[in-house]
């Protein structure tokens, strides 16, 4: 029996899950239309590669990957794009962002379909084909896939967690998935221990999911996975959190668990890698749970890009008192804008709410001290004085009080004898943080532009002075006043030069973890802004 | 942001405190008569109006306020601290210092930066030591019994029946008897045998200071408050009075007669622990509470004072901030030395 840890805090709300988990996951039917955003994971907006009126195939790539940490999108069925729009997206900000929308042709025409040999594929090469098969994070982080099966400098990573979880409440879609397609998770984890070298793989499930627990351990026989059942207790399916739990390891704060030699996975993210890398299938349907108040909570295998009205619709005739509808649990999820947003690679759970269901919480009064937010925090801070600190808007003391290790998962939110709503203020400071550094850089440019724009100033003063001297006195004779130009001069450049080598100091750090192939294209873009650079800077030499 | 809640909320945290209190406060009146309810009645209906006056006068929502029960608790702790029997202005003017200035004057409730009740306790001590001091006798000591309608008529209008004489009702403290008679060169052996002591400590008072301990479990258990700052204020209250005990038995009272008199339970489970003045961060609580624990024992042996709760949580309450400040638990990931493998 392998020695479970613990973490600090966490707390155990009522869990809801036998509502929708009676069910086996149904086949969401063919929507009407299909509204599929160009942004559903995390890093850059993928680019639209198809243009209105266009036919599509089912898994024909839409949205191409743009940059390294951003992945592809697909069509989840066949049809015709009727429009590349904004349009609502799932977000909390209820900000409308890029969709290209799809009217089915009811065909269900796929694209050719060629399942990867991960076993004598290039690892480059098998990365960037999951980038452009849109694998990201599916247990709600979305952080593209490949980036994080990239065993970087190291030569691997030795030990790899399936994160089956699932700790918020109400969500039920990893336990059946579990259930009903264990074996594909497991091979889905062989690949990923394949692309990582690791030499344990290690499945994490909470003691609320035996059902889950015995289709795992038996679909793990023979190989040398090992399922590990963890006590329930929220936020226990956190990434960090779960590391601990089964390791004892801390991932360092503001580091990756790969440091650490551990990399974590949802179940889901392992399904749909094995159904990327076995099958061909790109990212184009997910499992999602619709619960709350609808008549059959139940789970569904829908399409990316169903909107969430048509979705809902699925589980029973909406009561009259539904208000909102919650995407993701109920600890760290938001209240969607509108029911017409579409259903996203993120979306694991739509929980239907009602007064009765989620009664508003009563008018906050103020933090009395009691810490019962600190013995909640999983993360062992001090939400009260972070609470302080952000309301007062004094973000340095908060960042000393490590406000970016917080992640938001809502323990303090869920204990607070005062309701107060923590996580906001928290949210609220870290945004403001950001948006000054943003600030300071956008100054921090200027800065660099008006000095250089002296400069150019000074330079073209001089130019101008020199044809004139060489006009008027010949091309040998020196002109009156040079030496003190040439003095200023001087003293321009030797502080350029100071500012350049101090430059050249200071190493990038973020490219350390990139693939040879990556490092050289930086390189060669670097040479040519250099060649820029110097064109720039010496212009004497060029004129 | 979290949609769901436990049930947790301030005015049940309140009343679970009042709850705690029941069972100490039944014994104090089966033991000193009716005078302590009639002194928790008039603190509670002081506190109450001031609350809802001070609530006004800052323009604050009123009723969420009143209802947050935090003012009754302060009105209870104050009642439970004050010797009973007495006019009943000394426990208005108690309450009304504690809700009006240390509370509100300080922005209310989170906001104060020293227990409400404490300094109401502290200022009376300072203005009015004489009736600060006189205590209720035990009823088995008595000479003579108040009823409820005597206890009344004394408080409101300082008329004791006939032929009834103040001295026959009230009594030194056994913390105070003890310091004059060891003043007086008595040793310790021969002053606890006296009979305003009970088994450990006070008569009476040592079964309420049980009844204190009882309600302090319950808060545990209820995680109104947690351990830290109860066990770290007795435990080192019990170790300094242990050291000086064994040291010299005749001239330091037994660390059990330290805790089971005066304030001390009262103060480690009720008052110490006040969420708001104290300190939060898990270390910061225990030294908060073995702080005080010390500054008990300091003020009760070479102090002025017969108690010194009140002054010792006030100092503390001082030094909240910096002891918060010092004593950041360790971030979840903010390890200096984890194997890399």
């Amino acid at each position: 029996m392998r020695k479970l840890f613990d973490f600090h805090g966490g707390v155990h709300p009522a869990q809801h899950k036998a509502e929708s988990a009676t069910l086996p996951i149904a086949t969401a039917p063919l929507p009407t239309r299909l509204i599929v955003p160009m942004h559903q994971h995390i890093g850059n907006r993928a680019k639209p590669i198809v243009s209105v009126g266009e036919r599509v195939l089912k898994g024909q790539m839409i949205g191409q990957a743009d940059g390294y940490i951003s992945c592809a999108v697909h069509a989840p069925t066949s049809g015709t794009v009727s429009a590349i729009e904004m349009a609502t997206v799932p977000h909390p900000s209820g900000l409308p962002d890029l969709c290209i929308r799809i009217e089915p042709d009811g065909e269900e025409q796929w694209v050719e379909r060629t399942p990867l040999d991960y076993t004598t594929m290039n690892p480059s090469e098998l990365r960037n084909r999951l980038r452009d098969l849109g694998l990201a994070g599916m247990g709600g982080a979305v952080f593209p896939s490949h980036a994080k099966l990239n065993p970087g400098r190291r030569a691997n990573v030795p030990t790899l967690i399936l994160n089956g979880a699932e700790c918020e409440p109400w969500i039920t879609c990893d336990d059946l998935l579990m259930r009903e397609r264990a074996d594909q998770i497991v091979a889905g984890g062989k690949i990923m221990q394949h692309m990582l070298g690791a030499s344990e793989v290690l499945i994490g499930i909470e003691d609320n999911k035996p059902e889950a627990i015995q289709a795992m351990r038996a679909a793990c026989a023979g190989t040398d996975f090992e399922v590990i059942v963890a006590p329930t207790k929220y936020p226990s399916g956190g990434a960090k959190q779960l590391t601990k739990i089964l390791t004892g390891k801390e991932p360092p704060a503001g580091g990756r668990s790969t440091e650490i030699g551990v990399q974590v996975f949802n179940v889901a993210t392992v399904y749909t890698l094995a159904r990327a890398v076995l099958h061909g299938e790109p990212v184009i349907s997910r499992v999602i749970t619709v619960t709350g108040n609808v008549e059959r909570p139940h789970n569904f295998e829908a399409l990316i890009g169903t909107p969430v009205r048509e979705l809902v619709a699925l589980a029973g005739t909406p009561r009259a008192d539904t208000q909102g509808y919650i995407m993701g649990g109920p600890m760290m999820g938001f209240n969607l804008p509108s029911d017409q947003a579409p259903l996203i690679k993120a979306t694991n759970c739509l929980i239907a709410t009602s007064p009765k269901l989620f009664p508003a919480p009563p008018p906050a009064l103020p933090c009395i001290r009691c810490t019962l937010c600190a013995q909640a925090c999983p993360v062992d801070l001090q939400p009260q004085e972070l609470y302080w600190f952000s309301r007062a808007k004094e973000f340095g003391k908060a960042q000393e009080y490590d406000l970016f290790d917080c992640i938001e998962c809502g323990c303090c939110d869920y204990v607070c004898p005062s309701n107060i709503p923590l996580v906001q203020y928290y949210r609220f400071a870290k945004s403001e943080i950001w948006a000054r550094e943003r600030e300071k850089d956008k100054a921090d440019v200027a800065r660099d532009r008006h000095e250089f724009r002296d400069y150019r100033i000074e330079r073209e003063k001089k130019e101008r002075a020199d044809k004139l001297a060489a006009k008027t006195q010949g091309p040998k004779t020196p002109a009156p006043g040079q030496p003190a130009a040439d003095s200023k001069q001087a003293a321009i450049q030797a502080a350029i030069d100071r500012a350049k080598l101090k430059r050249a100091g200071v190493e990038p750090k973020n490219v350390a973890d990139l693939p040879p192939e990556k490092l050289q294209e930086i390189r060669e873009i670097e040479a040519r802004r250099a060649q820029l650079k110097q064109a720039m800077e010496k212009p004497s030499d060029t004129l | 942001m979290a949609y769901v809640s436990n049930s947790a909320s301030v005015s049940s945290v309140m009343l679970k405190v009042l709850f705690a209190l029941l069972p100490a406060t039944a014994i104090y009146q089966l033991y000193f008569g009716p005078a302590i309810l009639v002194s928790i009645v008039l603190a509670s209906v002081t506190a109450i109006g001031a609350e809802a006056a001070m609530l006004r006068l800052r323009k604050l929502p009123i009723k969420p306020f009143l209802l947050d029960g935090s003012a009754l608790v302060t009105a209870w702790l104050l009642a439970l601290s004050m010797p009973p029997l007495a006019p009943w202005w000394l426990i208005v003017i108690a309450t009304l210092f504690a809700i009006v200035v240390a509370k509100h004057l300080y922005g209310g409730l989170g906001n104060n930066l020293f227990n409400p009740a404490m300094v109401g306790y502290a200022v009376m001590l300072i203005s009015f030591p004489a009736h600060m001091t006189q205590w209720p006798v035990v009823d088995t000591l008595a000479h003579a019994h108040l009823s409820l309608s005597g206890t009344l008529r004394f408080i409101f209008g300082g008329e004791l029946p006939a032929g009834m004489k103040l001295d026959a009702l009230t009594l030194a403290t056994p913390l105070d008897t003890l310091r004059t008679q060891l003043l007086l060169g008595r040793p310790a052996s021969e002053i606890t045998p006296m009979p305003v002591f009970g088994y450990v400590g006070g008569k009476g008072a040592e079964l309420i200071a049980l009844a204190y301990l009882a309600g302090g479990v319950y808060l545990l258990q209820q995680r109104i408050i947690t351990w830290h700052i109860p066990v770290a204020f007795l435990a080192t209250l019990a170790l300094l009075a242990f050291g000086f005990h064994a040291y010299d038995a005749a001239r330091y009272a037994a660390p059990w007669f330290h805790l089971a008199t005066g304030g001390a339970l009262l103060g480690a489970f009720f008052i110490a622990t006040d969420p708001v003045t104290g300190a939060t961060t898990p270390k910061g609580k225990l030294i908060f509470g073995a702080a005080i624990g010390a500054l008990i024992y300091l003020i009760r042996t070479w102090g002025g004072y017969p108690d010194g709760v009140a002054f010792a949580v006030l100092i503390l309450n001082m030094c909240v901030p910096l002891i918060d400040a010092y004593t950041q638990p360790r971030v979840f990931g903010h390890v200096k030395d984890q194997d890399k493998p």
